[in-house]
């Protein structure tokens, strides 16, 4: 079977980590494919992994109570998302569902918190990966609910 | 005989009169009116750029970017947010009523500098208004450019402007069109998100790169900062200014922005002249 480990060292998100961590990585990694419409995940679910997407679209909703979903954000290829799997209780904050169909590389979040235990540098090397994705789309949401685009009266 | 009705020049503080044509709903407060100028002056002459002081006779003035094709000299497009009582006003007329036209006013967006570059377009909200007719321009003269990208962030889906036309430029295999949206609602195939997020993709020769932007000025600030981190150089990007214009020629100083008039040295600036001054709040 063809390994999993040429795909995440041509990842964005993973690059130039060092190439004694994929080793590690592919351990806890898996191919996955959602169809379009295909729910990921759901809200209060347990957050046991995240996703690299290699192709294809994903979109992020929330659902205001007695309102329609709404959708948040989208993520697309050479993205990631998810990091509910790092912070406790690991309960999913939104829903996902395939907008198109999906290839993505799933990395379970159990297992890669046990390696993140034993080597911190590897967790360090992560946290400041996902750092830097968090604060993005902080920024990004920040932006999203000044409502820029609304008429200036 | 077929006269130029382009006044800024000649007369710049005499509107005249334009019979509306057409009034457009674009989005639920955005429209476009479409109007011709009367008498023998039939010919509107503009650089996709500029913008016009338009005139409701008995309510007042304001001042409107032109959004239409520039090759259409024989009409005069612009497309309009109803927020004040001027806009309101223009939002109520109908095929056959008269306005005031003064203009056309300001510097354009830069095409001898874009030429034998790429162009990357980026939108925010009515923003796109003012950039259609620099779409207009550089689709007409397509072979003098390189990669053309045109960017376009908006609240929802509802709110994207032009609606057919960025399909149709869409199908264009010489154009990459890509739009977000703040929000959506379930069925919205396309990208929810910050319009900063579809610069990476837009962008492969940051050195022979030039980008245009209009949106709010917030907006701006942050697609500068994303175009700076692709390597674009402050002196390649371009923008357009909003302040509260009223004479239109520099005289009055209601739109002094520091050392300049956004109606007479602007409203495109090159990012590197306002750099020191744009963001600032005091400003």
């Amino acid at each position: 079977m063809k390994s999993l480990q040429p795909i995440l060292e041509e990842h964005p998100f993973f690059k130039e980590l060092e190439p004694k961590y994929f080793e590690l990585l592919v351990g806890c990694a898996s191919n996955v494919r959602f169809e379009a419409g295909e729910i990921l995940f759901h809200e209060g679910d347990q957050a046991d992994r995240f996703f690299l997407v290699r192709q294809g679209k994903v979109a992020l909703e929330m659902a205001p109570p007695n309102k329609e979903p709404m959708i948040i954000d989208t993520v697309e290829e050479g993205l990631v998302f998810g990091w509910s799997w790092m912070v406790p209780p690991y309960q999913w904050h939104f829903d996902a569902h395939a907008l198109t169909l999906v290839r993505a590389i799933a990395i379970d979040g159990k297992c890669l918190r046990k390696k993140c235990e034993e080597d911190h540098e590897l967790g360090y090397e992560l946290f400041k990966r996902f750092f830097s994705v968090v604060t993005e789309r902080l920024q990004h949401t920040r932006v999203q609910l000044l409502d820029v685009y609304g008429a200036q009266v | 005989m077929q006269g130029n009705a382009s006044t800024a020049t000649t007369q710049p503080m005499i509107p005249l009169p334009h019979r509306i044509l057409k009034v457009r709903r674009e989005t639920g407060d955005v429209f476009s009116i479409e109007t011709q100028p009367e008498g023998d002056e039939s010919d509107f002459h503009f650089v996709p750029g500029q913008f016009n002081m338009v005139y409701v006779f008995g309510v007042g003035e304001v001042p409107l970017s032109i959004s239409g094709d520039p090759a259409r000299t024989h009409t005069l497009t612009h497309t309009i947010r109803s927020v004040g009582w001027v806009t309101q006003a223009l939002k109520k007329m109908k095929k056959g009523d008269r306005i005031g036209v003064r203009g056309p006013f300001g510097t354009p967006w830069p095409f001898q500098e874009a030429a034998g570059n790429d162009v990357v377009i980026v939108a925010g909200g009515v923003g796109l208004a003012p950039l259609r007719p620099v779409i207009y321009k550089l689709l007409a003269e397509r072979e003098q450019y390189g990669n053309i990208s045109i960017l376009y962030g908006a609240r929802n889906p509802d709110d994207l402007l032009y609606g057919k036309e960025l399909e149709k430029w869409r199908g264009r295999f010489d154009l990459h069109v890509d739009a977000t949206v703040d929000s959506a609602k379930r069925g919205w195939m396309g990208n929810v998100g910050v319009v900063t997020q579809l610069i990476p993709k837009a962008i492969s020769d940051p050195d022979n790169t030039l980008a245009m932007i209009c949106g709010p000025e917030i907006m701006m600030r942050f697609t500068v900062n994303e175009l700076q981190k692709q390597g674009i150089e402050n002196s390649n990007i371009y923008l357009t200014m909003e302040r509260n214009m009223k004479c239109a020629i520099g005289f009055c100083g209601h739109c002094q922005f520091g050392p300049e008039f956004i109606c007479k040295d602007g409203p495109v600036f090159s990012y590197e002249r306002v750099r020191n001054i744009f963001g600032k709040r005091e400003i």
